[in-house]
């Protein structure tokens, strides 16, 4: 009996040692950091927290991969819902604008910073990357975290088995086309391939040639934005790919990213894929290949402009003791030295999110071993980004982009006419973002 | 017996002796079903601080929308098919492996194997097999027969593959339940049919088919929920709903529009149909085929 009493107290002082939120734990300050990263990428996460941890005594950071990116998103919604959300969620860049929109449910990273007095300069960033992530005047709302761009891979042998210069990349989109159709010509069962056809031939596409995806600079000033995309420009390119679909000059590989195989087992010459997609290439094509900027029409004033990012941020959850959010915002400070991005960087093939830790990355002979990653983050500071290639904003972004795949899907079957098709996903995208404005506004 | 009337009286005992089965249908079925429903007549922001009540106009948008039908004529298809196809295949080689053939056992063995094969696996092998870029069969199909595989583009190819692959594993499920009805069935009647002059044709269609008829029944139920629910691990691996819609059965859609998208009144709006429809299929059968079933 006397024992069970005892147990009674331990249990009742923890029990008050929890429920006074604000009053100062004893021992460090533990915080939930929940992502989707796997394999080598979810390893270094836990490498970057150990980091973290080993740095100093009062914080502890623990990672919980709760499983993909929707998975991981809508376990931190749940568990918002439900009082019990993690301090800090990674989530993708589509999330951006659904995450933004529930005020009260996040706490912006920049008022994060600024209220623990962290060591935040948002300027040491790379504009493009933490663009995508901030309003309109400049406010951080997340963190990046792991950030990519799309770029062009080619494969050098196959480039010297058609009489081609491997040192030499088409740099416009006639002449890449010419060269796939060479590709072709030299044996190969096709020209060029292409994953995630709504982020690549769209959105980059837009940005790159510094045209609007959507009005209200892509969705950055406001709910009411609409999507603008089915421009002459982009319906010749499109009409283009499709022609070219037909000799399988441009092979159609799937959604996402499941078109690399045919870049991987030597099929296609050119492929378009994520810099994220580097370190898979390395480890599996048996030829030696290149990366290149992506291609533009150059008789579009001002192209190339500069590339958008994809990936994903950390977003920081409301609701939170003073004590915790000074555990993020140390956090994210440490996250953001040179020293941790750079290992960040050329450990994961994702960018680096501030200056600095490209200059120390570069200094250290990285990319004269690895040109690929290089080559992603000159298309990102190529410019100044403008409103047209700061990013994307929209709420429902899944949904658009589910609707650009499968209307892609059915130009190329020949169900619907290129034109049409584009029209098509501009009016369906347009109805699913009316319907985010009268949720959210 | 005056124990046994005593244990009768007992009012409350059959109470609570289904007491734990009805706690747990009320939490897991009754309680979420619940939620669908009152869900389904409202939209929601992703966090929930915004409901706004909307009435019947996420059903209404559903019924308005085209791809709404063309994924319910696509579910039932593809029901359909996977039963047709499962069922047929699985009682010719239950009543081939039936007879007294050497190593039937290891027949018997090797057809009920793929049922341990999960879901979402089987669906990664017939994937790989059928894989445009760099699937076996696919390669096959297009260097020896002259047909270019594309399941990615063409929407019949597609539909064919998740069939068969659907329709693989529950081949095994259905065999293993005919077998078991084959043993059951009489082997005298079968035998006086055989010395009037019945030929195999006829004893089967007559005597060992309808004596079949309360596990094909049962196979019939379970093979329809299997096509129209259980089958979504294949679509979700092999196809993802495409191309296009083109095989965007009704919760893949559910699942899709409300997990992925997170549109939640109306992926409710469709749950609670899907609810109903389940609801409706249980009574006609019940009700109408399992009359004409022979116990």
């Amino acid at each position: 009996m006397k024992r069970f009493g005892f147990a009674i107290l331990v249990v009742l002082a923890f029990a008050l040692a929890f429920t006074g939120c604000e009053k100062k734990p004893t021992g460090p300050v533990t915080v939930e950091f929940w992502h989707a990263m796997t394999g080598k990428n979810g390893d270094m996460v836990a490498q970057v927290c150990e980091k973290f941890n080993a740095s100093q005594e009062a914080y502890k950071v623990t990672p919980v991969y709760k499983g993909s990116y929707s998975d991981t998103m809508n376990a931190a919604i749940a568990a918002f819902r439900a009082g019990q959300a993690p301090a800090i969620a990674q989530v993708y860049e589509v999330g951006t604008a659904t995450m933004m929109s529930a005020k009260g449910a996040i706490k912006p990273v920049y008022q994060l910073m600024k209220e623990n007095k962290a060591k935040f300069d948002p300027k040491a960033y790379i504009p493009t990357i933490t663009g995508y992530y901030s309003t309109s005047k400049g406010e951080m709302l997340s963190m990046p975290f792991n950030s990519s761009t799309s770029v062009m891979y080619y494969n050098k042998d196959a480039f010297r088995k058609a009489g081609l210069d491997p040192e030499k990349p088409p740099v416009t989109w006639p002449e890449f086309f010419e060269t796939a159709k060479k590709l072709k010509a030299s044996g190969m069962q096709g020209g060029f391939s292409t994953n995630w056809i709504s982020w690549i031939q769209l959105e980059n596409f837009s940005a790159w040639h510094n045209q609007s995806f959507g009005t209200k600079n892509n969705g950055f000033d406001g709910l009411d934005t609409e999507l603008v995309f089915n421009t002459p420009l982009t319906l010749k390119h499109f009409e283009t790919l499709y022609q070219l679909s037909k000799d399988k000059t441009f092979i159609y590989g799937g959604r996402e990213n499941k078109a690399n195989p045919l870049f991987v087992s030597g099929q296609v010459g050119m492929h378009f894929e994520s810099i994220g997609g580097y370190g898979n290439f390395k480890a599996n094509c048996k030829f030696d290949f290149g990366v290149a900027r992506l291609p533009y029409y150059p008789d579009v004033a001002g192209a190339p402009q500069n590339t958008i990012i994809g990936g994903a941020s950390l977003w920081v959850f409301g609701g939170k003791t003073k004590y915790e959010y000074k555990a993020v915002s140390e956090f994210f400070s440490f996250i953001s030295q040179p020293e941790i991005q750079a290992f960040w960087h050329q450990n994961t093939g994702y960018l680096p999110i501030t200056k600095a830790a490209y200059e120390l990355t570069k200094s250290q002979g990285f990319y004269e071993k690895n040109p690929g990653p290089e080559v992603a983050i000159n298309q990102l500071l190529n410019k100044e980004p403008t409103g047209n290639s700061m990013g994307i904003r929209f709420g429902n972004f899944n949904i658009i982009r589910e609707i650009e795949d499968q209307t892609w899907e059915d130009i190329l079957a020949d169900k619907i006419s290129v034109k049409d098709g584009l029209d098509k996903m501009v009016a369906e995208g347009n109805k699913t973002l009316r319907e985010f404005e009268r949720v959210n506004k | 017996m005056a124990k046994q009337y005593e244990f009768l009286n007992q009012r409350r005992l059959p109470y609570l002796l289904v007491l734990p089965q009805m706690v747990i249908v009320i939490i897991f079925f009754f309680w979420p079903a619940a939620q669908a429903v009152w869900q389904s007549f409202f939209i929601q922001d992703a966090f929930g601080s915004r409901l706004i009540f909307v009435g019947f106009e996420n059903y209404l948008k559903l019924f308005a929308d085209p791809a709404y039908g063309e994924s319910f004529v696509v579910s039932t298809a593809f029901a359909l098919a996977v039963t047709a196809s499962a069922m047929t295949i699985a009682l010719f080689l239950a009543v081939q492996a039936n007879r007294e053939i050497r190593l039937s056992s290891f027949y018997k063995t090797m057809l009920i194997w793929p049922y341990a094969v999960a879901t979402m696996v089987a669906g990664v092998l017939w994937l790989f097999m059928f894989n445009p870029n760099v699937g076996v069969v696919a390669w096959l199909l297009e260097k020896k027969l002259g047909i270019a595989w594309s399941h990615l583009l063409n929407s019949r190819q597609a539909f064919l593959l998740i069939t068969v692959a659907a329709s693989w594993k529950q081949v095994a499920y259905n065999f293993v339940f005919f077998l078991a009805g084959l043993q059951s069935v009489p082997a005298p009647l079968v035998e006086a049919a055989a010395i009037d002059g019945a030929s195999p044709l006829v004893r089967f269609w007559r005597i060992i088919f309808p004596l079949l008829s309360p596990t094909t029944f049962y196979l019939l139920v379970m093979n329809l929920v299997y096509g129209f629910f259980e089958t979504f691990p294949i679509i979700h691996q092999v196809t993802a709903g495409g191309p296009g819609k083109a095989t965007q059965i009704l919760v893949y859609k559910v699942w899709r529009d409300g997990v992925i998208n997170l549109d939640l009144g109306g992926s409710a709006a469709q749950s609670v149909i899907l609810m109903l429809l389940v609801i409706g299929l249980t009574v006609v059968q019940f009700r109408f085929i399992e009359r004409k079933v022979t116990y």
